[in-house]
């Protein structure tokens, strides 16, 4: 089978962010493959893995996203391209959609696209939906158990995690698939995938490689980010003699202060 | 600058979340300040209903599609049946779910236009509308506007807005809509145990690590594995979490600690890799307070915070604090709120 696995670079979650003149800051913390992202290697490693197949990570970003591509190609991944383009800085979701949708159509057709259900930086949670309707493709979201994939008969049976419950749906491939953490562990990077993958070459393909004339133009905009002054409540301590005599005391207060 | 408004009215199988509403709420004051005209819309099977009770919310006009092939919300099939309904619209606001996220994306490619998710507030300045939704779990503001596209497909946050009163009347129009053969199969659907959404509760009470650590109860005799006994634990500290979740009507949450260590379900998790969470109250039982928790929760308008550890980085964000190990305080606090609430 051919996978594609759609990843991104983001800053570690415990980064503390802060904006310096209008540009997202985070400090000397880390840059990390999207930890959704994890989710969404395993799961397409562990299908090449029952089924046979390559997997390709690609990653739209900055040239030092090739260092969350190099931790896929460390947990198993067989190739990785980077889709970078200064023209590319401004892309919105649907921008960034239309780029990965050239990218896929540029590799052998897959027959699953993996994403993770979101980036922990912007958190849209929108680009593979679009990915999905710019290729024309079943999108299957909210995947946290795959139950069966038949490359021969071209179909792919998942449970999907929703509020109200798990939804069993089945599609045709090729398929694309966003997973929840609930659909596996991701494995840690081998020693020796580590060795290979910090040999690896990984291409980069600009606007042009991806034979696009221009870099699709962003729809929206956000020129103004701010930091949100974290509220200094100041916390009140129930005191009490015994945990029922606090349990009151905090009852009353929630009521004095109609919280409740 | 008058605009045109236009709020899908996200449902499943006929069933509107409470968040629907508020996005019609959003509507209603997007009209107030933008002018224009305000229109409901809602495509699915058996859906005249969601289009009446919009009307009676306020809106100018309510339309509805109905076909048989949109009896399971499938995103391409909505997505199909919405596309040549928007026309006209400046904006088209949606409430946030895991459906309207698929669907508004997929609405945004086919009328080749801008979508912003996850929304907090709206607001007009020099006649633009600008659309902020929190990133980086909650620690930075950004300020989303339109260039040059229309409409502009927004999702908006549970609890952000405020929903409206219902009170009118009108008779809603119906529309054809061509949702085409959908490309997936609904087989079946499990339904989850139940119980109140997180998103939409008013009252989030969280369990964490911490509930596990009652030294007082003996474990069955049968129980050797000290993994099985830490679990056993924990699930005897989630149902003390539970028990005062069900006194206020509140929803069950969790640290990624518990979920990690295998106490709750993911389902439950709260925090930056789980669900943003707004309620009016807050109450977090053995919970530290991680960085990535806090993002989840830091909007909540109350929040309570219960650790034994006076040093928790949670006592910092919570309005009222109890030094006490959980299964100490929650009885009690559950039983004085029964009485005090009457339920």
């Amino acid at each position: 089978m051919n996978i594609v696995v759609c990843v991104k670079q983001t800053p570690d979650t415990a980064a503390t962010v802060t904006v310096e003149g209008g540009q997202v800051s985070w400090g000397d913390s880390p840059l990390v493959l999207n930890p959704w992202d994890e989710y969404a290697v395993e799961q397409a490693l562990r299908t090449k893995e029952a089924h046979g197949g390559h997997v390709t990570a690609i990653s739209l970003g900055p040239e030092s996203a090739k260092d969350a591509l190099k931790q896929a190609l460390a947990m198993g991944c067989d190739e990785a391209i980077l889709i970078s383009d200064p023209a590319l800085a401004a892309a919105d979701s649907l921008a960034t959609a239309q780029v990965l949708a050239s990218a896929v159509r540029k590799l052998d057709p897959p027959d699953l696209i993996f994403f993770g259900k979101a980036s922990v930086d912007s958190a849209s949670g929108l680009t593979f939906a679009q990915t999905a309707r710019v290729l024309g493709r079943p999108l299957l979201s909210q995947v946290a158990a795959v139950n069966l994939v038949d490359p021969d008969g071209g179909s792919i049976s998942v449970e999907r995690l929703l509020p109200e419950g798990r939804e069993v749906v089945e599609a045709g491939l090729p398929a694309v698939v966003s997973v929840t953490k609930e659909i596996n562990e991701p494995r840690y990077p081998s020693f020796m995938g580590i060795r290979k993958a910090s040999k690896a070459e990984i291409p980069t393909w600009d606007i042009g490689a991806l034979g696009m004339d221009s870099a699709p133009k962003a729809k929206v905009a956000w020129p103004e980010i701010f930091a949100i002054a974290l509220e200094s409540t100041s916390c009140e301590m129930i005191e009490g003699e015994t945990p029922d005599a606090m349990a009151a005391k905090l009852a009353d207060r929630l009521l004095e202060e109609k919280v409740l | 600058m008058a605009g045109n408004t236009v709020v899908y009215i996200d449902h499943v199988q006929g069933k509107a979340p409470p968040a629907a509403w508020e996005a019609v709420g959003a509507g209603l004051a997007l009209k107030d300040e933008f002018g224009g005209s305000l229109k409901a819309i809602v495509v699915g099977q058996g859906v005249e209903a969601l289009a009446a009770q919009a009307l009676a919310c306020g809106v100018d006009e309510a339309l509805f599609g109905e076909d048989e092939r949109l009896m399971d919300f499938r995103p391409e099939a909505y997505a199909s049946a919405l596309s040549g309904q928007l026309g006209d619209a400046d904006v088209v606001l949606f409430s946030d779910s895991v459906r309207t996220r698929d669907l508004a994306g997929m609405l945004a490619v086919d009328l080749d236009t801008g979508v912003v998710s996850d929304v907090t507030a709206l607001e007009i300045t020099a006649g633009q509308l600008f659309a902020s939704r929190p990133i980086y779990a909650g620690k930075l503001i950004s300020k989303v506007h339109a260039v040059d596209a229309r409409p502009l497909l927004i999702t908006l946050r549970s609890r952000a807005f405020g929903a409206p009163a219902a009170s009118g009347s009108g008779q809603p129009t119906r529309i054809d809509v061509d949702p085409g053969d959908p490309p997936t199969r609904v087989i079946e659907l499990k339904p989850s145990e139940g119980g109140v959404s997180l998103s939409d509760a008013a009252v989030v009470v969280s369990g964490g690590r911490g509930t596990s650590n009652n030294p007082s109860l003996v474990p069955p005799s049968d129980m050797t594995d000290e993994k099985d006994i830490e679990i056993w634990r924990a699930h005897q500290g989630f149902k003390l979490v539970q028990d005062l979740a069900a006194v206020l009507g509140g929803a069950v949450g969790a640290s990624r600690a518990a979920v990690d260590a295998g106490y709750i379900p993911y389902s439950h998790q709260v925090g930056q890799t789980g669900k943003v969470v707004s309620p009016d109250l807050y109450i977090a039982a053995g919970i530290s307070g991680a960085i990535q928790h806090l993002a989840g929760m830091r909007t909540a308008k109350t929040i309570v915070a219960i650790n034994t550890d006076p040093d928790a980085p949670i006592f910092k964000l919570a309005r009222f604090g109890v030094v006490q190990d959980l299964y100490k305080i929650l009885p009690p606090l559950t039983e004085a709120l029964r009485q005090r609430l009457g339920t």
